[in-house]
């Protein structure tokens, strides 16, 4: 049903109330702030707590990293999806190791710019997702109301898990709840109930 | 029951003239209290659901807006509640008026059919209302009106309460539930844009919604079945010199 909307969406495309009525076939921009937030000047993103070794990388350090491509759809816990959107960044778990984690960690907290979104994910599931630390989307630099500069992409789970405006990656010894889950959103936000069978 | 019918005299009788036209033009109750007070506490509800409603779904105004999570928790509030007043108001003795009008919206008559073919004239004449039917106290557009804001208004709730506990249900039904909703709520509010327009260019109707009552010419006018109904019903004396 969903595709059929598109195609007549798209055929009333440019025109206002394709613009005004979203959740078919384009995102639908979530902010839990009064508004974008604004990068703090001289950005950079933290990796820090259970770690040997915590990086303040600004978007040239993670563009300098081997770099990771993925394709996938995001899909809204709420029901609204957009296929096949195409991201670049950092693996999460490469980032990891490049700071080094201490025996004990389990899980990563993450921390938006905007003061108050957080999120978190375990370490293995940061694995079995394949998330990224996202500094490009749809072939362009990661725009303000999509997150950017630096967001992360958490393929095969809820588009919550895919934190916009990030500044701070932690490594903690046990999960703590984000924004919308302690809001009543499951913790384990796998879009097909469990994780992905093989992640290529 | 009637104190001129006890007495075996009507104004018929008396005056030797239909009632109507010789009749002083004391108005008529068009919405009592009850009835004014639901539609203007639906309306204050319905205009918190479509603002939150756009700052929730509309790229431009949730950038202005933003908290999302607050005008979440308005807009499932002010939702759930829109059907309150109209269940309070139809559900006790006080509810007479709202009753007896829904009856009205739910029988359509031989002149409301006509009222259409006449409504809709032939290509490029202006759309009017036609006067002379034999309409009664809602024209045929207002019982679409108001079949479309009943049956609209469920599906909205339906669709909005999957949306808000979406927990037990399939992805499928998330997406149809948004579609849905969505969708159906732009045509929710072209139609009750519609009504504000047809308000803002009807003064006496717009009026009867304030104050409650409306003149005999305009019953004459736009609703002559009603005005019939009122002078020969059971208790005609009732609303006189309200």
């Amino acid at each position: 049903m969903q595709g059929g909307l598109s195609r007549v969406l798209d055929a009333l495309h440019g025109s206002t109330i394709a613009d005004l009525v979203p959740g078919s076939g384009g995102f639908v921009l979530y902010t839990v702030t009064g508004g974008y937030p604004t990068p703090p000047a001289g950005y950079r993103l933290t990796v820090d707590g259970m770690v040997a070794r915590p990086l303040h990388l600004a978007v040239p350090d993670l563009e300098a990293l081997p770099a990771t491509r993925l394709t996938a759809d995001f899909q809204c816990v709420t029901g609204w999806r957009v296929d096949n959107v195409h991201w670049v960044g950092v693996r999460l778990t490469d980032l990891a190791d490049l700071a080094g984690v201490l025996p004990g960690a389990t899980a990563f907290h993450f921390r938006s710019f905007d003061g108050v979104y957080t999120e978190s994910l375990t370490i293995e599931q940061a694995r079995e997702s394949g998330a990224i630390v996202a500094y490009s989307m749809l072939g362009a630099p990661v725009t303000r109301e999509h997150g950017g500069p630096v967001r992360l992409a958490v393929p095969t789970m809820y588009g919550y898990k895919s934190i916009k405006w990030l500044s701070s990656i932690s490594l903690v010894d046990r999960v703590q709840p984000g924004y919308w889950e302690v809001n009543g959103y499951p913790i384990d936000a796998w879009i097909d109930g469990r994780p992905p069978a093989v992640r290529p | 029951m009637d104190r001129r019918a006890a007495t075996g005299r009507t104004p018929v009788s008396r005056t030797g003239a239909p009632p109507t036209p010789t009749r002083p033009d004391t108005p008529l109750v068009r919405f009592d209290r009850v009835e004014r007070t639901v539609h203007w506490a639906t309306a204050a509800l319905f205009g918190i659901v479509v603002v939150t409603g756009a700052a929730l779904f509309s790229t431009p105004v949730v950038a202005l807006v933003g908290r999302r999570a607050l005008v979440e928790q308005v807009h499932v509030a002010a939702g759930l509640a829109l059907p309150v007043p109209f269940l309070v108001g139809v559900a006790g003795r006080w509810g007479r008026g709202l009753r007896s009008d829904i009856g009205r919206f739910n029988r359509w008559s031989p002149a409301d059919r006509d009222w259409f073919r006449s409504a809709f004239p032939a290509r490029g004449r202006r759309l009017r209302a036609p006067d002379g039917l034999p309409i009664g106290k809602f024209n045929p557009g207002q019982k679409l009106n108001a079949a479309f804001v009943a049956g609209a208004g469920i599906v909205m709730l339906v669709s909005g309460c999957i949306l808000r506990w979406f927990r037990p249900f399939p992805l499928s039904w998330r997406e149809g539930a948004t579609i849905v909703h969505n969708w159906l709520a732009v045509a929710f509010v072209l139609v009750v844009a519609g009504h504000v327009v047809m308000a803002l260019t009807h003064p006496e109707e717009r009026r009867s919604m304030v104050h409650g009552d409306i003149s005999r010419a305009w019953a004459r006018r736009r609703a002559p079945a009603w005005l019939g109904e009122e002078a020969t019903g059971p208790d005609p004396g009732k609303r006189r010199g309200s």
